[in-house]
C-alpha cells in the first residue's frame, strides 16, 4: 500500500537488552524535544527475559494513523534470530545496523537493493564502561551517528531523561561512545 | 493533602495508553482504585499504585477481582471517585458487580483492556472481542455507557470523561481499550488542570431529614448523593428499590425504577463520532478502537483509487449512536457499510440493527491476536465497485 507513512524503525532482540527502552528514547526524542510525532508499539511474549522482543517506532512530521511497521527504513538487531525474522522486511535502500558481536551475517542474508550496513561492538564498548546493561545506550548512541533521525542533541536529553536517576552520567557516556564509535567509523551522517 | 488540580501531570509525554487512562484518572479526580492485575491492563494500576500515595489517593491489590470490584463501590458510596481496572477474564468476573454499581446508581469507572478470548486467550495480543459483554454483561436491562479511545491521547481524555459521565448520570462508565492502545506509547498532552473539565459529584442540600436516596428533583432523572458521615442514615440494595431506598417487591416499583434507570442518559449528551468526509460518500466505515487506526490506511488508499469513502469512528460504543450512525448509514449516496472489528461481528449487528436494510452491511471480523491487515480492509471497501 502506498504511501502515509513516517520513517519505520523496528529494534529487535531478546527480552532484557533494553530493546523497548531503545525505542521508548527514540520516540521521547522525536514527540517531546522534537514536538514531532512518534508511535511506538512493542511486542513481546509472556517472558519477561529472554525471548523475542521487538520494538516498531514510526517517526513522523504529521500525526500518524496506521501504527505498525511493515517495512522498515532503519531495522537495529541485537540477537542472531531477530536478524533472520527481520531482514526480508528491510526496506530497499534501507539502514541495518547490528550488534557484530551478537549478530553474525552470514552468506545467503542477501541485503535489499541499495541497503547499507553498520556493525558496532556496543556489547564490547557497554563493558568498558563496566556496565553491560549500557548495550542499548551505546546503541542508540550509534543510531544517532549513522541513521539520524532526530538531532544528537535530541536523543542525548532524552536519554538522560529515560534512565533511572542517578545514572546520567553513567548512560551520558555510554551515548557518546556509541555515538563516537559512528562517527569514526562511518563517518556519521551517510 | 494535594488538591485536584495540583495532582494532574501537565506537559508533554511520550506514554502508554495504560499509563495515559491513570493519568487521566487522576485528572478527573480518582483517588481510589482496587485491582487484581491482569495483562494487558497492568500498567493502570502500576501507574496508579506510584502516583495514588503522592496525591493522596489509594490503590489496593486484592485478593480477586468480585472483592476488587465491590471495593469500588464502596469507596464511591464513601465519597471519593473510584475506579477498577481489569481484561476479559477479570471483567467477566465483575459483572455481578456492574448490575449492582448500575441498580444502586454508584457513579464509578471500569477499565477493561481487551485481550484475546473466551476464558485466558491469548494475554499480551490486542482484540475487540467485550463489546458486546460491556453492554449485555450484567443480567436484567441496565443503562450502559462505553467509551473506545484509539489513541493514549484518547486514553486520557475518554477516561477524564468516563468520570464525568459517571457522576453526571450515577451510572457505571467502561473504558475499553485494547491491548494494542494500552502498550502504544505517543505524545500526551497534559493540559493544565484548571483546564480540564471534572464533574464533581452531585451532593444534596436537603437536610439528613429530608433526604430520600432515590428522589429526584423535579425535571432530573438523577438523583443527588449523601455526604458520608454527615447524618444521611438510607438503605443501599440491589433489590429492586422505592425512592427511599427500602426493597419493594412490587412490578409497579420495578416498572418505575427501570423505566427512569433506561430514560436517565441522554443519548445526545453522551454521543461522540469523529465523522471524516461523510456527506455523500459510497462507501462508509464505522470502526472504533485500534481498528479504527488500521482501517485509516484502508481508507485513504481507496480514496486515492478515486472512490468517496467516509469513516465514523465510534468513541461512544453504548449506548450505541444510533441516531447517528443510522442517519449518515441511510443517505442516499452510501451504496455500503462496511464493519472491520477486531472480533467475529459484535457492533455489526447494531450497525445492521440502525441500517435495517437500506444498503449492505459488511462485517471485516478478525478473531483477535493481532490487527487486520489494511488490505483485508481495502478489499471490502473496494467490493462496491464490482
Amino acid at each position: 500500500m502506498s504511501g502515509h507513512r513516517g520513517t519505520e524503525v523496528r529494534i529487535a532482540g531478546f527480552g532484557g537488552q533494553g530493546v523497548i527502552l531503545s525505542g521508548m528514547i527514540l520516540g521521547r526524542a522525536v514527540s517531546i524535544f522534537e514536538n514531532k510525532h512518534a508511535t511506538l508499539m512493542q511486542s513481546f511474549g509472556p517472558e519477561a527475559r529472554g525471548g523475542a522482543c521487538s520494538a516498531q517506532v514510526i517517526l513522523s512530521d504529521e500525526k500518524i494513523l496506521y501504527p505498525y511497521v511493515k517495512a522498515p527504513d532503519v531495522l537495529v538487531v541485537m540477537s542472531q534470530p531477530a536478524l533472520r525474522t527481520y531482514l526480508p522486511t528491510l526496506r530497499e535502500g534501507g539502514k541495518l545496523i547490528y550488534e557484530q558481536d551478537l549478530v553474525k551475517l552470514e552468506e545467503g542474508d542477501e541485503l535489499p537493493e541499495g541497503a547499507t550496513c553498520y556493525g558496532v561492538p556496543a556489547t564490547k564498548i557497554a563493558e568498558g564502561l563496566r556496565r553491560r546493561i549500557v548495550l542499548n545506550i551505546v546503541m542508540v548512541g550509534f543510531i544517532s551517528a549513522v541513521a539520524p533521525m532526530v538531532s544528537m542533541e535530541s536523543a542525548r536529553k532524552a536519554v538522560l531523561h529515560s534512565v533511572p536517576r542517578g545514572t546520567e552520567a553513567l548512560n551520558g557516556r555510554a551515548f557518546d561512545m556509541g555515538y563516537r564509535y559512528g562517527v569514526e567509523n562511518y563517518g556519521g551522517e551517510s | 493533602m494535594y488538591s485536584i488540580k495540583e495532582a494532574v501531570l501537565s506537559g508533554i509525554h511520550f506514554i502508554d495508553g495504560d499509563v495515559a487512562c491513570a493519568e487521566g484518572a487522576i485528572a478527573a479526580g480518582c483517588r481510589f482504585s482496587a485491582g487484581y492485575p491482569i495483562t494487558p491492563s497492568t500498567e493502570v494500576v502500576e501507574r496508579l499504585a506510584a502516583r495514588f500515595p503522592m496525591v493522596g489517593g489509594m490503590f489496593v491489590q486484592m485478593e480477586d477481582e468480585l472483592a476488587s470490584s465491590i471495593a469500588i463501590i464502596g469507596a464511591a458510596w464513601g465519597g471519593v471517585k473510584a475506579m477498577t481496572v481489569s481484561s476479559g477474564p477479570g471483567i467477566s468476573l465483575m459483572q455481578e458487580h456492574i448490575g449492582l454499581a448500575a441498580i444502586t446508581e454508584t457513579p464509578t469507572v471500569w477499565v477493561n483492556v481487551q485481550r484475546c478470548g473466551p476464558s485466558t486467550g491469548l494475554p499480551t495480543q490486542p482484540a475487540q472481542g467485550d463489546m458486546m459483554q460491556a453492554q449485555w454483561g450484567s443480567h436484567g436491562d441496565y443503562p450502559s455507557l462505553a467509551l473506545c479511545p484509539n489513541s493514549p491521547q484518547e486514553a486520557f481524555d475518554l477516561t477524564v470523561r468516563a468520570f464525568n459521565l459517571a457522576e453526571r448520570y450515577r451510572t457505571p462508565v467502561m473504558v475499553l481499550l485494547d491491548e494494542a492502545v494500552g502498550h502504544m506509547l505517543e505524545k500526551v498532552v497534559i493540559p493544565p488542570g484548571d483546564e480540564i473539565d471534572v464533574d464533581a459529584r452531585h451532593f444534596t442540600s436537603k437536610p439528613p431529614k429530608e433526604y430520600r436516596a432515590y428522589e429526584c428533583a423535579p425535571g432530573s432523572l438523577v438523583p443527588d448523593m449523601a455526604r458520608t458521615g454527615e447524618g444521611y442514615y438510607f438503605h443501599v440494595t440491589g433489590l429492586t428499590h422505592d425512592e427511599r431506598g427500602y426493597p419493594i417487591m412490587l412490578a409497579e416499583v420495578q416498572r418505575r425504577l427501570m423505566e427512569r434507570l433506561m430514560a436517565k442518559i441522554d443519548l445526545d449528551d453522551v454521543t461522540q463520532v469523529v465523522q471524516s468526509q461523510v456527506d455523500g460518500c459510497e462507501v462508509l466505515v464505522v470502526s472504533y478502537g485500534i481498528t479504527s487506526r488500521v482501517a485509516e490506511r484502508a481508507i485513504l488508499e481507496a480514496r486515492e483509487q478515486g472512490l468517496r469513502v467516509g469513516h465514523l469512528r465510534l468513541l461512544t460504543v453504548w449506548p450505541f449512536p444510533e441516531k447517528l450512525v443510522a442517519e449518515r448509514c441511510t443517505q442516499g449516496s452510501v451504496q455500503r457499510v462496511v464493519v472491520p472489528e477486531l472480533n467475529m461481528g459484535q457492533m455489526v449487528r447494531e450497525v445492521e440493527r440502525v441500517v435495517a436494510g437500506a444498503c449492505p452491511v459488511t462485517l471485516v471480523g478478525h478473531p483477535g491476536g493481532a490487527v487486520h491487515e489494511p488490505e483485508v480492509i481495502l478489499e471490502a471497501i473496494m467490493e462496491v465497485r464490482q
